[in-house]
């Protein structure tokens, strides 16, 4: 089952972006972020990356989905902030434990990483401790992208997962035969 | 904004709620400067995405999904039976509406005349027929999608506003069960756009009706607090009302708070209280006196006393095949054919059949040590055949179960916490065996393997807070008139559930409209 932009404009569109005071905190991020942080094309790649672990084999077009989806969450206000620090440290991690970057490690690596850091038995907290923050901004973040999302949803089953306005006829529809 | 007082008020409501928003959108419309205080936020309709994602996410209780302040709404929990109140309510303009279910069924006829009809409870100072051409109202107001295909419900003069939702899939696999059991199923009417109205969304079906809707097309009592602000009012919110001030016949002031730590007085000719089954009781508490040494229109003594909920009773499991579940997140189909068997022994109830059994997958994803394929396969496993049939049940009023403040502790104002003291009695638990029985039924006719129960050993709390400000005649036994004027003050009307005498089974909203219909017509008359 392909993924494809269109999936990831979905999710957002249910999820949510950082609006029209996007360009404004781009512009304030530049001037007091720190200097040693990922840019964001540096946080998508590692996004892209993990999410192949974390999205199921049968699936392909996880990059251009992820790219689209990441980019946006990454200019939503308050979000995008924790979402490049949580990045920028488990990337710190992948370069203490594994001497590369996430998005230069092999898919084993990357899953032993996520491993590693305690991020998959963490409960996700958005302002918790690395492991927790990992489960929320970069797991559970890509997770619920992909599951809120069509593809997601019928890859389970349900062409109108929760979270996404799916309209009101396939929940009157029988299973497709 | 400015959170000073409106000057020349002809009405101050206290509570942005269904009830509290329905009579300032009315008495402004006739004319009135009305102005309406709220303890909690006006919350920012472009933010409803935001706090559905907190609905969907692991990390976020139902609180903070509308942004519950532990110190603000601090209470205290006592008697047999927890109640867990911030579960239960939200606090801002459009109240617990903003998280609830929308189902807006009338009350039965005999749920007027419980004492004479089922031998137990009280009767209600006013029957279903004089109700009536208000509940018709209220459904327009609120906009009702709904049929008039329920053989069971009272009479109604006219169509709803709105068709129906379609009943569900799974509601088809019931439907064969039922009809071998005889059991008959109908439509649900629910206070959500079939079609876009009045300037709503028709529902798009995002599947988190509870607690959020964010395409505005679940009626919330924003729809009115804005309607009423168009028509003049003034609405303010984080203004939680400390006291009524008042002298031996009437109230002359609500004295609230601001978040700067500044204190005013709202003064006006009528003041309505409509801040739901607990902070209604809570503040008449509040505002004692040397006249009202127990309490503000508290002469009968029962202000607080006879706290009422619904019961939940429910049943489900797994059918082995496709149900098609979570698909949206409200009611299509119930079933009222044994609500008036009701009696002293048995109580009132009604079937839910669920379109949302079994978990979502979405919210599985986000918790579990797994991913990849093996998450999907999970997924696979536990979703999609799950089935459910639910029941509300009837509480009886019971001096033992009450409102009452907890002079230990004190909110973020000082003021002493409510406290909840709740137990269950034995016909409700004889209700939910019934309830239970039939739920049996249905689901071994069906061929589902039955996973879960709850019964009257785990049985919770619907979140309807009734009964605490109780209507009548006689102002030895009730607090409020049956057109909700307090029997002690003569210009304070109390709106909202708190002033039924019995609950019934039915969720209560479209009765607190309709009689905040009532109320209104009241109050502008003595105007």
């Amino acid at each position: 089952m392909e993924l494809t932009r269109r999936d990831a404009t979905i999710a957002l569109a249910a999820l949510g972006t950082g609006g029209a005071a996007a360009a404004g905190l781009r512009a304030t991020r530049e001037r007091d972020e720190p200097p040693d942080r990922l840019d964001d094309d540096a946080v998508v790649s590692a996004m892209v990356a993990l999410a192949e672990v974390l999205y199921p084999s049968e699936l392909s077009g996880i990059e251009p989905f992820v790219e689209t989806f990441v980019t946006e969450r990454l200019e939503r206000e308050g979000h995008g902030e924790a979402l490049r620090a949580t990045a920028t440290d488990l990337n710190e991690l992948a370069a203490a434990w594994h001497d590369a970057a996430i998005a230069e490690l092999s898919p084993a690596a990357r899953e032993e990483l996520l491993r590693e850091a305690g991020a998959d038995i963490a409960d996700e907290a958005p302002d918790g401790t690395t492991a927790e923050r990992v489960r929320y901004f970069v797991i559970n973040e890509l997770l619920m992208a992909l599951y809120t999302s069509p593809t997601g949803g019928e890859l389970v089953g349900i062409e109108n997962p929760q979270g996404h306005p799916g309209g009101t006829d396939t929940y009157q529809r029988g299973p497709p035969s | 904004m400015t959170r000073t007082p409106v000057a020349g008020a002809d009405v101050c409501v206290v509570g942005a709620g269904p009830a509290g928003t329905i009579v300032a959108d009315r008495l402004a419309a006739s004319g009135h400067e009305v102005v309406v205080l709220d303890a909690g936020p006006r919350f920012d309709p472009d933010d409803r995405l935001r706090r559905q994602e907190r609905s969907i996410r692991p990390s976020f209780s139902r609180p903070d999904v509308w942004d519950g302040d532990a110190d603000r709404d601090a209470y205290t929990s006592s008697g047999e039976k927890g109640y867990p109140l911030n579960h239960a309510r939200v606090k801002g303009v459009g109240g617990s509406t903003l998280h609830w279910q929308g189902m807006v069924m009338r009350l039965h006829e005999d749920d007027f005349n419980s004492r004479s009809e089922r031998g137990v409870g009280v009767d209600w100072p006013i029957d279903y027929a004089d109700l009536r051409p208000q509940y018709a109202e209220a459904e327009r107001e609120l906009g009702v999608s709904g049929a008039s295909d329920n053989p069971f419900a009272p009479p109604r003069e006219e169509p709803h506003p709105m068709a129906a939702f379609p009943p569900s899939y799974s509601d088809s696999l019931f439907a064969e069960a039922c009809e071998e059991l005889e059991i008959a199923m109908h439509s649900v009417p629910n206070a959500r756009n079939s079609e876009s109205r009045n300037g709503r969304s028709a529902c798009v079906g995002y599947g988190t009706c509870q607690p959020v809707c964010p395409s505005g097309a679940k009626y919330d009592a924003t729809v009115h607090a804005e309607a009423a602000e168009r028509r003049g009012a003034t609405v303010i919110d984080r203004a939680p009302v400390q006291r009524l001030e008042h002298g031996l016949d009437s109230v002359e002031a609500a004295v609230y708070a601001t978040p700067d730590g500044e204190r005013h007085r709202q003064e006006a000719d009528a003041f309505v209280v409509a801040c739901g089954g607990v902070e209604t009781p809570r503040l008449l508490l509040l505002s004692e006196s040397e006249h009202y040494p127990d309490g503000l229109a508290n002469s009968s003594g029962l202000v607080g006393k006879c706290f009422m909920d619904h019961l939940f009773a429910g049943m489900g499991g797994r059918l082995g095949e496709p149900t098609r579940q979570n698909h949206v997140g409200f009611l299509t189909s119930e079933s009222h054919q044994f609500y008036d068997d009701a009696d002293e022994t048995v109580g009132p109830f009604k079937l839910e059949f669920f379109n949302y059994a079994g978990p979502s997958p979405v919210e599985m994803a986000l918790t579990g040590d797994d991913w990849g394929d093996d998450l999907l396969e999970r997924l696979r496993a536990n979703y999609g055949d799950h089935v459910g049939v639910g029941a509300l049940v009837e509480q009886l009023p019971s001096e033992d179960n009450y409102v009452t403040l907890d002079e230990s502790r004190t909110d973020d104002h000082g003021n002493p916490v409510p406290e909840i003291h709740w137990s269950l009695d034995d016909r409700m638990r004889r209700t939910i065996e019934r309830a239970n029985e039939i739920q049996r039924s249905i689901l071994e006719e069906l061929g589902a393997d039955i996973t879960w129960q709850v019964g009257s050993e785990n049985t919770g709390p619907a979140y309807h807070h009734m009964g605490t400000t109780r209507m009548g005649t006689n102002p030895d036994d009730s607090v409020v008139t049956p057109q909700l004027r307090t029997h002690d003050l003569e210009n304070c009307w109390l709106a909202g559930s708190s002033v039924f005498p019995t609950g019934g089974a039915m969720n209560p909203t479209l009765t607190i409209a309709a009689l905040a219909i009532r109320a209104a017509e009241a109050i502008d008359a003595s105007l």
